[in-house]
């Protein structure tokens, strides 16, 4: 496959539109860092303030979607965008929607450190952190994966989120415990549950962000190659 | 909120007059007794790329003709209303039509070079307003072949025939014919369409960049040119004119049915 190029069109503001494009994901992917790294803050400190601001920043996410949405509508209906170039709209399509997606899951984590429902227990606290911190580094690393155009990074992130939904379940027991243990409270733990999910599920949106970008530089789709080709794949990056 | 994108659009029904290059008022023609223009309006903005589409025969080549009085030429063309350029109606009876057609230049579908040098042609009309300075000749001819994108492909041949230059190099020639008379405004009615797709992609980056010296109005039967290459579109169907809003608008939410229908290539 021809090797990625965005700005070697005889259109120069058609390349300018390409990399104006592409910039505006990572502005509103550094958007999201912040939201899930305040999260994290407000969850350790617990820091109602801090949670609210997430809360609200969420609509700046929400926007930026609409308006990366409206763009590549629009360079499709006017620039008829062929090969790379039209993968490469499609994808930042998809990968807006997925950290939108991000943004609401975020939220919702956001929203119970804002109302005080945070658990009474420093161990669910402590793993609740221990895997966000993980979901972050895997959020950086996607979001740097895509920046980069980088598919050997983008796979290993893809294969981070296997480690992600182990700690999961561990961390999904122990809720459960504590929920048969504190029946009394039992909607406050539900919401503990709700965003341990919400943490996993930004994993997951990761993950489909890694699948773009592998699909966008490699051409091909890594949802349907075996595990082991992709091993192998990865070998032959290296 | 973070504003991701710059765009500034003209608000069309409301433009002020230093940012408008022409505008057409009431606007009807007529050749013989068959209606060809009906009741046109229009405010074209002033260094913006305007395309006009539409289904052949709508009257797209008869409306921008009208911008420099070609029709003129046709004998039984009869009109009503105005055109005004700089807020004097071009069709005043003391307007001086040479001076016009200088001031707003045009090009045709097939390129039209002169039998002559590449050198004459692009200074033929500097020297029909009798300028017989050669530096300034020299200047203009060079200045001209590097707006239209063509100095570099012709510098050392400019006293060969430009019957020998390429398709695309003739159209780009001419083209600064066109820009070597300084127009205010350029009309080119289907320029590329003798073309192939790569000379037209330069072309086009050549009719964006010269937009920042002069107001383009461009005639295209290919919507895909139009939506690549123009700021406003207007789409025009038997005559008349249906819509006219900035490209980016026109292609992707049409006020008109018909419009839509047009774009998406649906029966009317
Ligand atoms: N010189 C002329 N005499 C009579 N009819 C003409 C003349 N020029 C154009 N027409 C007619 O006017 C209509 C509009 O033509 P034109 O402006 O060339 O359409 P377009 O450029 O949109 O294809 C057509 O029906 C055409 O036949
Ligand atoms: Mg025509």
């Amino acid at each position: 496959m021809p090797k990625f190029k965005l700005n070697t069109h005889i259109s120069a503001r058609f390349n300018i539109e390409l990399e104006n494009l592409r910039n505006s994901v990572l502005t509103m992917g550094g958007a999201i860092e912040q939201q899930l790294s305040d999260t994290l803050i407000a969850m350790r400190d617990n820091n109602r303030g801090l949670a609210e601001k997430v809360v609200f920043n969420d609509l700046n996410v929400n926007s930026m979607e609409m308006q990366i949405d409206e763009e590549c509508l629009r360079i499709i209906a006017k620039r008829h965008p062929a090969a790379s170039d039209l993968r490469m709209v499609l994808t930042v399509a998809k990968t807006t929607t997925d950290i939108e997606r991000i943004g609401d899951e975020i939220e919702r984590i956001a929203r119970m450190i804002a109302k005080g429902k945070l658990p009474d227990s420093a161990d669910i606290i402590k793993n609740m952190l221990s895997i966000g911190n993980h979901v972050m580094e895997m959020l950086r690393g996607t979001l740097n994966a895509f920046a980069r155009l980088d598919s050997q990074a983008a796979l290993l992130m893809y294969r981070e989120d296997e480690k992600i939904d182990a700690e999961y379940k561990n961390l999904l027991s122990d809720t459960v415990a504590e929920m048969q243990r504190n029946s009394e409270k039992l909607e406050d733990w539900l919401e503990v549950l709700w965003a341990v999910r919400a943490l996993e599920r930004v994993g997951d949106r990761c993950k489909n962000i890694c699948e773009y970008v592998f699909y966008l530089t490699q051409g091909k789709d890594m949802r349907h190659s075996p595990m082991e080709s992709l091993q192998e794949k990865l070998e032959d990056l290296r | 909120m973070v504003k991701l994108f710059e765009r500034n659009v003209l608000d069309l029904h409301n433009l002020p007059a230093e940012k408008t290059a022409i505008e057409v008022r009431d606007f009807s023609l007529q050749f013989g007794n068959k209606p060809v223009l009906k009741d046109i309006s229009m405010a074209i903005p002033k260094h913006q790329v305007t395309a006009l589409i539409g289904q052949s025969g709508c009257g797209k080549s008869t409306l921008i003709s009208c911008f420099n009085r070609m029709n003129d030429l046709v004998a039984d063309c009869q009109y009503q209303g105005e055109v005004l350029i700089d807020g004097r109606n071009i069709y005043d009876q003391r307007e001086n039509v040479a001076l016009l057609r200088t001031r707003v230049g045009m090009v045709f579908q097939r390129p039209n070079p002169f039998p002559m040098s590449v050198y004459d042609n692009v200074s033929y009309g500097l020297r029909l307003q009798q300028e017989k300075s050669r530096r300034v000749l020299d200047n203009t001819v060079e200045q001209a072949l590097k707006d239209a994108a063509l100095w570099d492909e012709v510098k050392d041949r400019l006293f060969d025939s430009a019957l020998t230059l390429s398709g695309g190099q003739q159209q780009r020639m001419v083209i600064a014919r066109a820009l070597a008379l300084k127009p205010e405004i350029l009309l080119l009615d289907e320029p590329t369409s003798a073309l192939d797709p790569l000379t037209t992609l330069y072309i086009e980056e050549l009719i964006n960049k010269i937009k920042h010296q002069c107001t383009v109005i461009i005639v295209t039967h290919n919507m895909q040119q139009a939506a690549r290459v123009s700021d406003y579109t207007a789409f025009m169907h038997q005559g008349k004119l249906i819509e006219f809003a900035d490209t980016d608008t026109l292609f992707t939410l049409p006020q008109k049915k018909s419009t839509e229908d047009y774009i998406t290539g649906r029966y009317g």
